[in-house]
């Protein structure tokens, strides 16, 4: 497992690499049209062809992928904060606010989540700048996501709670933030790492469907969502299974992540 | 026991829709365009008409009343009206539900059986091939976002259940080999093994049968899955269902619908929920 391991982390490393040197590695920008050569076969200039728009599709495909491997984590970055903050503190503080705490995550997890996504989606402006659509995206997924790993993480601080170290460090009279801080946050390190590791791939999923489903990140900037938008035409697809490049792309990085998932679990 | 239980499911359920409700309606009200309306822009109104429009809309500016009213007209059975549709969301739901209902349910079924038919193996024998191959097959469709399987599977002209199935089937699936596989290193395996036990027999009874309290516990959670992966689904195959609904909502602003379909689904996840605890509790095997 270990090698397969190894395997992921280089793939995921080179997808990554290749995504934040897409401003050296493309051979054009993302929006750039090249207006005589619309839906253009692959070719030497054009290695994945155009779109109907005439640009670039490897070009698009490499910056979508910049958009989608930085935003994701990000956003799995704020949810697993979030997790900490409620989870943690619950779980170490206890009494009413471990109550409320609970109350408020049994109510996001009982919630369907592509459904809160949908309708908080649609209480923000669907005719938004293009930028200002990624961050939207990116956030409501990290501030929606975060209810399953508070669950766990508070399950890990609950134990922490009257753990030997904790309790002297309490008798010796630390302030009980103090001990969340320097204490118990530092022993929830790797139950943290597992969940931002679960909700990356998560995250990057919801992206794709949220894409394909036109309330994603909006035109002209790529993502993997609506690059994937192109599968729906089937016969351009079985003209060009090239364009098949952003769903196999996703696939392997997510199966990437998924092995390396499994081997943090097993790690905790 | 089974009362207390049952009492404090109903009171979660009822305390989660009402802060849902309040939460929902809250989104409504702070949502930008809140009281705009398009007609308004139609030149053929002439001003009286745009001030009785604005005048019907001048009883949602306040959350709390907003709520009110809607949970009066909830009780009275009345969801409100669609905008986007022009029709009352009863009637919307009516139509829609049962496309739903029955896609979600025949997905669910199939993802249940392949989940538990492809993990049940593994309690039974120990082959690494079939262990890689499971393994790669649930990852693989673990990998594809439910859009795309929606797509695969207009393509291929097969049913959208097919698709729900598959979003269901790699989550219990793996969640099923892990407690099976924990259930295995159990030393009365090991012992009824030895007393010469079949295979079969062993897998069935001595595996599976203790752990499921565990598997059961899913039941909530695959009927969420189920009904999030009808969205993207629905949408791709065109299935006239809830999940398109709220697609169709979203894009439209139409959030009072949105709110409603939300809340709609929550409380079939927590019927879900619910069931599963009392299919626990009635097999006696959580006290076991």
């Amino acid at each position: 497992m270990k090698t397969l391991r190894r395997v992921a982390l280089t793939i995921l490393t080179l997808v990554f690499s290749a995504s934040l040197l897409a401003d050296f590695l493309a051979p054009a920008s993302f929006a750039t049209q090249f207006r005589e050569s619309p839906n253009a076969s692959p070719s030497v200039q054009f290695p994945l062809g155009t779109d109907e728009l005439g640009r670039d599709r490897l070009s698009r495909l490499l910056y979508g992928s910049r958009i989608s491997l930085l935003l994701a984590p990000a956003a799995a970055l704020l949810a697993t904060l979030t997790a900490a903050l409620i989870g943690g503190t619950a779980g170490y503080w206890g009494n009413w606010w471990d109550r409320m705490a609970v109350i408020i995550t049994d109510l996001f997890l009982s919630l369907p989540w592509l459904f809160l996504l949908l309708t908080v989606r649609a209480t923000l402006p669907l005719n938004v700048p293009p930028l200002i659509s990624v961050v939207i995206t990116f956030s409501l997924l990290g501030i929606l996501g975060w209810a399953t790993a508070a669950r766990v993480v508070r399950a890990q601080a609950r134990s922490l709670r009257t753990a030997d170290f904790v309790l002297q460090a309490r008798a010796i009279g630390y302030r009980r933030s103090r001990v969340f801080f320097v204490q118990v946050l530092p022993n929830l390190k790797p139950v943290l790492t597992a969940q931002f590791w679960v909700l990356v791939p998560t995250f990057i999923l919801a992206e794709a469907n949220l894409g394909l489903l036109g309330l994603g990140v909006a035109e002209p900037l790529p993502s993997w969502g609506n690059l994937l938008r192109e599968l729906e035409n089937f016969s351009a697809v079985k003209a060009n299974p090239l364009l098949l490049a952003p769903l196999f792309l996703l696939v392997v990085v997510v199966g990437c992540l998924q092995v390396i998932l499994s081997e943090e679990e097993r790690f905790q | 026991m089974v009362f207390q239980r049952l009492a404090r499911h109903f009171v979660t359920i009822f305390v989660t829709l009402l802060i849902g409700g309040l939460l929902g309606a809250t989104l409504v009200r702070l949502a930008p365009g809140f009281g705009a309306d398009e007609r308004e822009l139609d030149l053929r109104l002439n001003e009286q008409s745009i001030r009785m429009l604005r005048q019907a809309r001048s009883e949602e500016q306040n959350v709390f009343r907003f709520y009110l009213q809607h949970l009066s007209g909830l009780y009275r059975g009345d969801l409100g009206f669609s905008r986007s549709a022009n029709r009352p969301i009863v009637e919307l739901l009516e139509d829609r539900l049962p496309v739903t209902v029955r896609s979600a349910s025949a997905g669910l079924l199939l993802g249940w059986f392949l989940g538990l038919a492809l993990a049940l193996p593994t309690a039974m024998m120990s082959s690494t091939a079939y262990d890689v191959a499971t393994t790669a097959l649930s990852g693989l469709v673990l990998c594809l976002p439910a859009a795309v399987l929606a797509l695969l599977f207009l393509f291929l002209e097969g049913p959208e259940a097919l698709a729900i199935g598959l979003v269901v089937f790699p989550k219990l699936f793996r969640y099923v080999r892990s407690l099976l596989e924990d259930a295995k290193a159990q030393l009365h395996i090991l012992t009824a093994k030895a007393k010469g036990l079949g295979v079969f027999r062993v897998g069935l009874w001595h595996v599976l049968a203790p752990a499921m309290p565990q598997v059961l516990s899913l039941a909530g959670v695959s009927v969420n899955l189920a009904l999030g992966a009808a969205i993207p689904i629905e949408v791709v195959c065109d299935s006239p269902g809830i999940g398109q609904l709220a697609w169709q909502a979203a894009l439209a602003r139409d959030l009072p619908l949105l709110v409603n379909l939300t809340l709609l689904v929550t409380l079939f996840t927590m019927i879900a929920n619910l069931c599963s605890d009392l299919m626990i509790t009635a097999s006696g095997a959580e006290q076991a």
